[in-house]
């Protein structure tokens, strides 16, 4: 097995432990590093998936570069959404949706 | 136990995803489709000799376009969620620690805009440059030697702006000869160059608005 | 071709991210009317642009000159041209009417027109791009956007449901992203058009799972059920122009890219899923509209009636093989795009004015709010399914390709699903028409308001008598 296709399956490994990181944890602060896990994981897979014969390839490269800075973007919002929750309510958790 | 199951359900479904996954990415054959070899020819043509470099900000910029909206976009949204939060006094850390920040912030600069500048030939570029940058700026804030920011006055959100103005302006600009940023192969390197610069110097201020916009609320 | 300085393929994207830029340097609050400008620029840009498609078949735009896979290719067809056209049909009264709903110091108005122009930048350069890992980028920009703009300015409980939409877009983006990167792995490129003949009968168990990634995560995206849970707490608390937005076109958007990846790249994968997915449609049409008929806030309940008629959309999956589902497909997301944002924008005036948020609390408003319960009837008329408006041509269509292909039952869920809809929105007539409490008090709403209301709803009627030129459009698909 290439170097490439450790990197893949430890990628496929990462991405479902963020997706069940997601789903599962309640801690909000927890369910942000389960989401940057399960990014981390995609990009591992789109890198060593394409590099698989041991050759190196630009292009997934770059396109990791770019899911990066939109993963940074996407958590400080959710960042910024916690911090806010915590200073109206003091909690870390999501309330229940009140039905209405 | 509800709960329980419903963990059970959940780590059984994602082992048997990893499973069937894994050996499906070991059964691939050779790829249809080789991007090495066109981007290997076109290379002197794109401004610049770091192929990731060129795939980013020439091939597919069109992608760092809206990479750079997105950037944007988040911070922009902070700050419609933080709202009108009052600028708090800076807490001054022990002076050792200043005088280490004092010390540090200069050596990044450089580091940030030889980074820049390497980005043609070397990894590197305006996104690390920029991020750099915004640490330096974190690092002043953390020693208390930069305040907080609270709503954004005119010169900062020119400053956000800028970068973003610049490619949409140079992309733009483009199109007059030729489609949506075809650079002509004399002007690349110069333009990319230009457009990295202005990015840069955004970047940092969105990446460091992204935490500094936000250390305003605690404190309130 | 049009010489590329004005080609409005190109312009569509680039115009909304400088007026959005422009808003912003402007300053918190401002930017109404640059925005408005640009919106009604962008309007007869997709207008043109649908005319060049319907008369030539396919417009294309290659970035940077390099051309798929090196580069990323920009290609708008028959099914492009119609969604960006629903886009700056929707949003341009949408900007309108929100200019008047914002008051001066709200602060969920404070960056609203950034944001929207984002939004907006986002959607257009979705439905024109071929290049599957450039859709993740905008996914992402729309989604973050639509985030944006629920939690703006909000309490405690907008916050909380910006939050869970966040969750479940992310999940679903990153899924779509794994989903890119097999198929990278696979094939070597992210372009469709270069994708397109390379999958062929015999695709791997990667191209399988990568699919199956791909569609589970815009369905996230889409709310169908179950992933459904963000969409009733994000649309029904978010201020009523951006609840009008989210729910008329960045949820279209998604459900676009699976209709993009059935017909295209993925063409020998996804349908075999298809009953799967129009299970799930009609639990989503029973499940939205029963929720709809219990809800005690008036936008919880127009927001269940989102989730019910989304699931209409996945009942034409098993009748893509056939003649007719894709016209129908497209002209119920029409319908509903143009009634849902006149319905929630009537919904925020009927909220301003009599200051509550309950279904209860519109006892009398047909009295005092003519315009606005007439233009929420209409938007009602075209969710019930009524001649002549464009609610009844969608079903109709949908109704006729079921029947054409023997599939009666999907005929039954649709006919179900338009009698349920009549309960919800007759509840809320019925309210109406009661006698005003004299308890009531009326806070006057800027006439531009009840207008904006008005004309979005009526168009969701009147398109119903031009259906024909639309399904022309469609025609024209590669």
């Amino acid at each position: 097995m290439s170097t490439g296709f450790i990197f893949a399956l430890t990628g496929a490994i990462l991405f479902a432990a963020g997706v069940a990181g997601v789903v599962l944890i309640g801690h909000l602060l927890r369910r942000i590093l389960a989401f940057n896990l399960m990014g981390s994981g995609a990009f591992l897979v789109l890198v060593g998936l394409a590099q698989r014969q041991d050759v190196v390839d630009p292009v997934p490269q770059a396109m990791v570069l770019t899911g990066i800075v939109v993963a940074v973007a996407a958590t400080a919002l959710a960042l910024a959404l916690v911090r806010k929750l915590h200073t109206l309510t003091g909690q870390l958790e999501l309330p229940d949706d009140v039905d209405a | 136990m509800k709960r329980f199951s419903l963990v059970v359900l959940v780590l059984s479904l994602a082992s048997a995803f990893v499973f069937f996954l894994g050996g499906a990415m070991l059964e691939l054959g050779p790829t249809a489709i080789d991007l090495r070899a066109p981007v290997a020819a076109h290379l002197a043509e794109s401004g610049v000799t770091h192929p990731v470099t060129a795939v980013l900000l020439n091939y597919r910029g069109y992608d760092t376009l809206l990479e750079i909206a997105v950037l944007l976009l988040a911070l922009l949204a902070i700050l419609a969620v933080v709202g009108r939060a009052p600028a708090s006094p800076t807490r001054a850390a022990h002076p050792v620690l200043q005088a280490l920040a004092r010390l540090a912030v200069p050596l990044m600069v450089v580091v940030a805009v030889y980074l820049l500048w390497a980005g043609a030939f070397r990894p590197g570029g305006a996104f690390q440059a920029g991020a750099v940058l915004a640490a330096a700026a974190v690092l002043l804030h953390l020693v208390g030697l930069l305040p907080g920011w609270s709503r954004p006055r005119l010169g900062l959100r020119i400053g956000l702006a800028a970068g973003f103005a610049l490619f949409l302006a140079v992309a733009a600009g483009l199109l007059t000869q030729g489609s949506l940023l075809q650079y002509p192969p004399a002007a690349a390197g110069v333009l990319i160059l230009l457009i990295e610069s202005g990015l840069t110097v955004s970047l940092a201020l969105i990446l460091a608005g992204l935490f500094l916009f936000l250390s305003c609320e605690a404190e309130a | 071709m049009l010489e590329p300085l004005f080609d409005p393929l190109v312009w569509l994207i680039l115009l909304p991210l400088t007026w959005a830029m422009l808003a912003f340097v402007l300053g918190p609050g401002r930017g109404a009317w640059l925005a408005i400008a640009g919106l009604a620029t962008q309007c007869w840009l997709a207008f043109v642009l649908a005319q060049t498609v319907g008369a030539g078949g396919v417009a294309n735009h290659v970035v940077g000159g390099w051309g798929a896979p090196l580069g990323i290719d920009l290609a708008v067809d028959g099914l492009s041209a119609a969604m960006l056209l629903l886009t700056q049909a929707v949003a341009l009264p949408l900007a309108i009417y929100a200019r008047s709903y914002f008051k001066s110091d709200d602060p969920a108005g404070t960056w609203f027109w950034p944001l929207m122009g984002f939004l907006i930048a986002g959607l257009n350069a979705l439905f024109v791009s071929a290049d599957l890992f450039n859709l993740y980028v905008t996914l992402e920009l729309v989604g973050l956007a639509a985030v944006g703009l629920v939690a703006a300015g909000g309490g405690a409980q907008q916050v909380a449901a910006a939050l869970r939409y966040l969750f479940a877009t992310l999940v679903g983006s990153g899924a779509y992203l794994l989903g890119v990167a097999l198929i990278y792995g696979a094939y070597g490129t992210v372009s469709i058009s270069t994708l397109l003949p390379l999958v062929t009968n015999d695709t791997p168990l990667l191209v399988w799972i990568a699919g199956g990634l791909m569609v589970s995560g815009l369905m996230l995206k889409t709310a169908l059920f179950p992933f459904h849970f963000w969409l009733p707490p994000a649309h029904g608390g978010a201020p009523a122009p951006v609840s009008a937005l989210l729910s008329a076109l960045v949820v279209k958007a998604s459900f676009y890219l699976i209709l993009r990846l059935w017909l295209g790249p993925l063409q020998t994968v996804l349908p075999a899923f298809a009953w799967l997915l129009a299970m799930l449609g009609a639990a989503a049409i029973f499940w939205g509209s029963w929720q709809a008929i219990r809800a005690v806030k008036l936008k919880r309940l127009i927001a269940y009636s989102t989730v019910a008629q989304l699931g209409y959309l996945f009942l034409i999956f098993p009748l893509l093989a056939g003649h007719g589902a894709l016209e129908a497909g497209v002209m119920q997301i029409f319908a509903h795009g143009l009634a849902k944002a006149g319905m929630f924008a009537a919904a925020g005036v009927l909220i301003k004015a009599t200051g509550q948020d309950t279904v209860a609390g519109l006892a009398g408003a047909v009295e005092r709010l003519p315009v606005t319960m007439f233009a929420f009837g209409l938007a009602g008329m075209t969710l019930m399914g009524l001649p002549p408006s464009s609610g009844f041509l969608a079903k109709w269509l949908i109704i006729e390709a079921a029947l054409a292909q023997g599939y009666w039952i999907i005929a039954v869920v649709v006919l179900a699903g338009g009698l349920m809809a009549a309960v919800y929105v007759l509840r809320v007539l019925r309210q109406a028409f009661l006698l005003t409490p004299a308890s009531a008090t009326l806070t006057p709403v800027p006439r531009m308001l009840e207008w904006s209301a008005f004309v979005l709803a009526a168009a969701s009627v009147l398109l119903g008598l031009r259906g024909v030129e639309l399904m022309q459009l469609l025609g024209a698909m590669a």
